[in-house]
């Protein structure tokens, strides 16, 4: 079985359903960073994967991207991370069933 | 010369300037001084007047707005300068009527720096802005210092006024676009020929007719009268009667009678029915008067009137004899100033009586010829003054004014001499009930006649006196503009 | 002297004017002052009066005039005199001199009064206004002096100002006698019109002078009648005597020089003033104004005067015949005599006319006089049923009087009245156009004796009733005004005599000759027989006078009538003045719903086209905004309700749309 296109492009919905699952059903803020996480690293392997089977050679764009991706999710985890920490000294709570200070 | 007439208008508001920055307890003394200036001013004019000249004098002209029309052009004449020495010689006694603040007696000043404009301004725009700046304070001294229902009255009043004075205003503007001025010497030079022909020029004459007729008030454009003056505090209803009134007086010899005279002349019957109707309803209102102030506010009408039917008589006839316009015109020019200081001096009278008594019926006095007698005689001077009788101002007027009437319009003459017999029932009933019969118990602690009041009472008595024995040297004021007017009248 | 009279008479009323005024400045209490002024001013007056009559005496016609400008209007002049001639010297003389006695009796009448010097004021000021209408050479003059007369009369008519009656008739007084004025204010200003002058005498020029005259034409009458309403308000004529009577309310003295002798006779003064312009009335040829040749024509308005004069004579005289008021009876004799006299100015009798004025002024103002003596004794008490008998407790009263009643009856020989009374009689009868008034006249004759007579019984005769049980007689200073009057009753007799006709002749500008054969003529009979008639009828009457009068047990229904003066004064009070009053209560109502109501009106409709602009604006315009908004909040609470503010359920949102584009892009793809 050759790796084909297709094939990362299966894995990485995958990744991205579960990753949105996760953000969609899970109660606990932190649940739905990881699945935040998730989405994004569906979407970077998606860079990855059009980039590699792309009419050789070509511009590592797809890695450039990716590689920026991570960084930017990283940085975004930390002040995801830190919002949630400074919510949950706020409300005592990380459940966003209750946070729901949005509401119009 | 012009220069004492700018004085005359301007000095009364410097006054009332000064009066919004100075003591209160003061306000009535820098009143009083202002107007012993002017006083000063108008006696200074008189002197200067050349009482044999024709046409006006001391005249003063500036430009002001060119592109209306509109200039500073002030003079006088015998009519001017008699009105403008009854304002000198009212308001003093006016402001002495009553003990009043700063507001009350800066807005007085306004009024006669206004009056003394419209007495001598010989442009319309100019006239006008005078005309209607006595409005205002009239406005204020009835609403803020009026007694009962004074709200009403007042707005009234200045509503009243003031829809005359558009219809006014309107009607100039229409003779401005088709003859292109507004002065008034310039106008009664095109009036002999018709000033706007066809129904232009009768709807020019209906506006300035509704706009002087309130002003009078001729009847029954008279409604505003009774209730104003009813509410105005005594002070603002002697200047209100004895000068504001002749405001439309004035009006009517100085604009529409040069400029309209053969409208008038067609509607002549109709506006000698007015007059006469003035002068006979008014003073059989004022015989079912019970409140005494309504009632000497009725009789002003009545005797508005007499001027009115002097003015129209002459003007609705064709050919009129020199002597009786003549006659006439003298007449309604005494009558004028008699009015003035007769009506004045009423209403200063019932002032006293309220101030006394804290009301004004009829019925809330009697018996006070015992208790106050020098009050009660001086009083019944103004009375008699007032109707008529031989040797008091009143008489020589009214004898002139009929003794015209009489030989142009007999018959509307007839009908208003009823107006006499009205005036003196009137008079008679009043001293009965207030003068005669037991002293009333309300009425026991009366003073008489204080010093101060004799001071305002004695000189304004004996000056009816004066006029009604020796009325020359008023004549002579006005002689030469009576003769020059009757010549354009006849 | 002569000359200087004739210059200077404005003197004659100044001066008492002047000392009016300085009275009235007098304290209350300078009581002698006052009086002592008056009645100094009243005494250069009568010298000055007797001067000038003087003066007019040797001259048959003498008339002197001297007119001045009272002021110039325009480019004309108004000119006023004064004119000296038998009719103003004679008026002057009896105005003068009755006024003198009035005075002195005045100042024992009012002794009791506190004010004193205030009557004394106004007596002056009467008086003075009285002497310039009696030589005023303008009708504008002598209306000036007319209007002032009544005045002063309004003055002391109310003098009593605490008495609601005397405020009352003072009132009435001077409003009837005004509507009088008002004709003859327009009859003066027609005049003038025509005429352009109203001086009577101007050296040719004069409205009574023959050009002026001519020019007036047709309008001749009309002024003619109605200068004479002005005579009926003033003397009391009917329709406009109702406030005579009334009058009594003043003290005494003030009804003795009112509405005996002065005021009233002012009247018919000015019809003998402006007699030519009565005379002209019918249309004259210019050669026919001499006073000799229009004796006797007949126009228009000497008709009325006429008819008014009997009527108003008989009238009056049946109404006093059932008054119990002595001065009231009084009042309505006056009343009747004055209508004698219009009547005898009517039929041509100027002169007759005249002297009975004259006489009437002196024997009137003594029967005034005389009763109140007789009230002042009987202690302010007027009715005439509780006097009785008081001949001997009153005797120079009684005497006086007795002298003043024969001359009003008319006794001959010696009292003036009768003689005056004899020629208007005798000037009637030769009226061309009626007997009527002649025998009208002769009616009033007897009527007059026969409630003089009534009177002398009811006051002086008979039991003493309750208010004569205490009287007494008069002071001096009062009685002495009475007996010379009494004296100058008698003394004036002489003067009046057909058989020396001296006023005759002086009035009428002839000279006089004795001639005893004069004094018998038959007219003399007739008249003598109802006098004798009318006295001896009284007498029968009367003799057993009680308080029930006579003429009442017999005809109570007509001396009901009489007694309330034929309900006059209610007929006014129902007619006129209620149509007056509805008037005023008319035009205020009108003033008040009508034009106001017009003007109120207006004003609301201008507040109802606010109202309705304000309530488009609310309504409509505003409305139309307030949905448009309601609606954008109901859309905005729409999605806001979706705004959960549950992140996931945005995300799943997202993550719904995100896959809908997805379908969307595959579907176009």
């Amino acid at each position: 079985m050759t790796p084909t296109l297709q094939l990362f492009l299966v894995v990485s919905v995958a990744l991205f359903c579960i990753g949105l699952l996760a953000a969609l059903s899970r109660r606990h803020a932190i649940f739905i960073l990881i699945g935040i996480e998730l989405m994004l690293a569906a979407a970077g392997l998606n860079f990855i994967a059009f980039w590699r089977f792309a009419p050789q050679p070509a511009p590592p764009t797809g890695v450039m991207v990716t590689i920026f991706a991570i960084a930017i999710a990283a940085a975004e985890a930390a002040v995801g991370l830190a919002l949630v920490i400074a919510v949950y000294r706020h409300y005592r709570t990380t459940n966003v069933d209750q946070l729901d200070q949005l509401k119009g | 010369m012009a220069d004492l007439i700018t004085g005359l208008i301007f000095i009364p508001i410097l006054g009332a300037l000064f009066l919004s920055v100075s003591p209160q307890k003061y306000a009535r003394v820098i009143a009083l001084g202002s107007n012993f200036i002017t006083a000063l001013i108008a006696f200074a004019v008189w002197r200067h007047f050349d009482s044999a000249a024709v046409g006006m004098q001391m005249v003063g002209r500036h430009a002001w707005i060119p592109a209306i029309g509109a200039e500073y052009l002030v003079g006088i004449d015998g009519l001017s300068l008699l009105l403008v020495i009854l304002t000198s010689l009212l308001f003093p006694f006016a402001l002495l009527a009553q003990k009043m603040g700063r507001g009350f007696c800066a807005l007085m000043l306004i009024m006669q720096a206004a009056l003394y404009g419209t007495f001598t301004a010989q442009n319309f725009i100019l006239w006008f802005l005078f005309y209607e700046m006595s409005l205002v304070p009239g406005f204020l001294l009835i609403k803020v210092w009026g007694g009962a229902g004074r709200d009403r009255a007042a707005t009234k009043f200045f509503l009243y006024t003031f829809l005359g004075s558009v219809a006014m205003l309107l009607s100039f503007l229409g003779i401005y676009l088709v003859r292109g001025t507004f002065d008034f010497a310039a106008l009664a030079a095109l009036g002999k020929s018709g000033l706007i022909p066809g129904k232009m020029g009768w709807l020019a004459f209906a506006g300035i007719f509704l706009g002087l007729a309130v002003k009078v008030p001729l009847f029954p454009f008279h409604t505003w009268l009774p209730d104003a003056y009813e509410a105005a505090p005594t002070g603002a209803a002697m200047v209100l009667t004895g000068a504001l009134s002749k405001m439309g007086v004035y009006g009517f010899i100085r604009l529409l009678l040069p400029l309209f005279p053969n409208e008038i002349r067609i509607a002549g019957p109709w506006l000698l029915g007015l007059a006469v109707c003035s002068i006979v309803f008014a003073s059989l209102a004022a015989w079912a008067q019970r409140d005494l102030k309504r009632m000497v506010a009725y009789l002003s009408i009545n005797h508005l009137g007499y001027c009115m039917l002097g003015l129209f008589a002459v003007s609705a006839t064709t050919a009129v004899p020199a002597a009786e316009a003549q006659a006439a015109l003298s007449g309604v020019f005494l009558q004028i100033f008699n009015h003035g200081i007769t009506a004045a001096a009423l209403f200063y009278f019932v002032g006293l009586l309220e101030e006394r008594r804290g009301a004004r019926g009829l019925n809330d006095f009697g018996g006070l010829m015992q208790r106050t007698p020098l009050l009660c005689g001086w009083m019944s001077v103004a009375m008699f003054s007032s109707l008529g009788l031989p040797g008091l101002n009143g008489f020589v007027s009214e004898f002139l004014i009929f003794k015209s009437s009489f030989a142009l319009a007999a018959g509307f003459t007839a009908v208003a001499v009823l107006g006499l017999l009205a005036t003196a029932i009137v008079f008679m009933r009043v001293m009965q009930a207030l003068f005669s019969g037991p002293l009333a118990e309300s009425c026991g602690a009366f003073p008489d006649l204080r010093l101060g009041e004799k001071w305002v009472v004695i000189p304004i008595a004996l000056l009816m006196f004066v006029i009604g024995i020796a009325p020359q040297f008023v004549f002579n004021i006005f002689n030469s503009t009576v003769v020059q007017m009757a010549r354009l009248l006849g | 002297m002569s000359h200087w009279i004739a210059a200077h008479l404005w003197l004659i009323p100044a001066l008492p004017l002047a000392i009016s005024l300085l009275v009235l400045s007098l304290a209350n209490s300078r009581r002698a002052a006052a009086a002592g002024l008056a009645i100094g001013g009243q005494v250069i007056a009568l010298i000055l009066s007797l001067a000038a009559l003087l003066s007019t005496l040797g001259i048959p016609g003498y008339r002197v005039f001297q007119n001045f400008t009272w002021f110039t209007f325009g480019a004309e002049t108004l000119r006023l005199g004064f004119v000296l001639d038998p009719l103003a010297a004679a008026m002057l003389v009896m105005i003068a001199f009755v006024s003198l006695c009035i005075f002195v009796f005045s100042v024992g009448y009012m002794a009791a009064d506190k004010n004193f010097t205030r009557f004394f004021a106004y007596l002056s000021f009467f008086s003075a206004a009285m002497l310039g209408l009696a030589i005023a050479n303008s009708l504008l003059l002598l209306f000036i002096c007319w209007e002032l007369v009544g005045l002063a009369s309004y003055l002391l008519i109310g003098f009593w100002i605490h008495k609601p009656s005397a405020a009352a008739a003072a009132k009435k007084a001077f409003i009837t006698t005004r509507i009088g004025d008002l004709g003859f204010f327009l009859g003066m200003l027609w005049l003038y019109g025509r005429s352009g002058t109203l001086l009577f005498y101007d050296g040719g020029r004069g409205a009574l002078e023959s050009a002026a005259l001519l020019s007036l034409g047709g309008a001749a009458t009309g002024i003619a009648l109605l200068i004479f309403s002005g005579a009926i308000g003033k003397s009391g004529q009917f329709p406009l005597h109702v406030w005579l009577p009334d009058a009594m309310e003043g003290p005494t003295p003030v009804s003795a020089l009112i509405h005996a002798a002065t005021m009233v006779a002012a009247g018919v003064f000015l019809v003998a003033r402006v007699y030519p312009l009565f005379v002209v009335a019918g249309g004259v040829d210019p050669g026919g104004l001499s006073a000799a040749a229009s004796n006797g024509r007949v126009t228009v308005p000497l008709t009325v005067v006429v008819w008014i004069g009997v009527i108003t004579a008989l009238i009056s005289a049946l109404i006093a015949l059932a008054q119990w008021d002595i001065k009231r009876i009084l009042a309505y004799s006056t009343v009747s005599q004055l209508g004698l006299m219009m009547v005898s100015l009517g039929v041509g009798g100027i002169a007759a006319g005249i002297m009975h004025l004259l006489a009437h002024g002196f024997f009137k103002a003594l029967l005034f006089l005389g009763s109140g003596s007789v009230i002042h004794g009987c202690h302010e008490e007027q009715d005439i049923r509780k006097m009785g008998g008081l001949r001997g407790l009153m005797p120079l009263t009684f005497l006086t009087y007795a002298v003043g009643m024969m001359a009003l009856s008319g006794v001959p020989l010696f009292f003036a009245g009768a003689w005056t009374k004899e020629e208007i009689v005798q000037a009637t009868s030769r009226w061309p156009v009626s007997a009527v008034p002649y025998y009208l006249t002769l009616a009033g004759v007897i009527l007059t004796a026969l409630y003089m007579t009534r009177q002398m019984i009811y006051v002086f005769f008979g039991a003493r009733r309750a208010a004569a049980k205490q009287a007494h007689e008069s002071t001096p200073i009062m009685t002495v005004p009475l007996v010379v009057l009494a004296i100058c009753v008698i003394a004036l007799s002489v003067v009046l005599t057909p058989a020396w006709p001296w006023l005759h002749s002086y009035l009428s500008g002839e000279t006089a000759h004795f001639d005893a054969a004069r004094l018998i003529q038959p007219v003399l009979f007739v008249s003598l027989a109802l006098v004798a008639l009318g006295i001896g009828l009284g007498v029968l009457i009367y003799r057993r006078a009680s308080e029930i009068d006579p003429l009442e047990r017999v005809l109570p229904a007509v001396f009901r009538f009489l007694e309330n003066r034929m309900w006059l004064d209610e007929l006014y009070d129902w007619t006129v003045l209620a149509a007056a009053r509805l008037a005023a209560r008319a035009s205020d109502l009108l003033d008040r719903y009508l034009w106001d109501g017009f003007v109120r009106g207006l004003g609301s409709l201008g507040n109802s086209l606010g109202s309705f602009t304000r309530g488009f604006d609310e309504g409509a315009i505003n409305a139309g905004a307030n949905e448009a908004a309601a609606a954008t909040r109901g859309f905005g609470r729409l999605f806001s309700r979706g705004h959960s503010g549950q992140i996931q359920t945005y995300l799943g949102a997202i993550a719904v749309a995100m896959l809908a584009l997805l379908l969307l892009y595959a579907w176009l793809i």
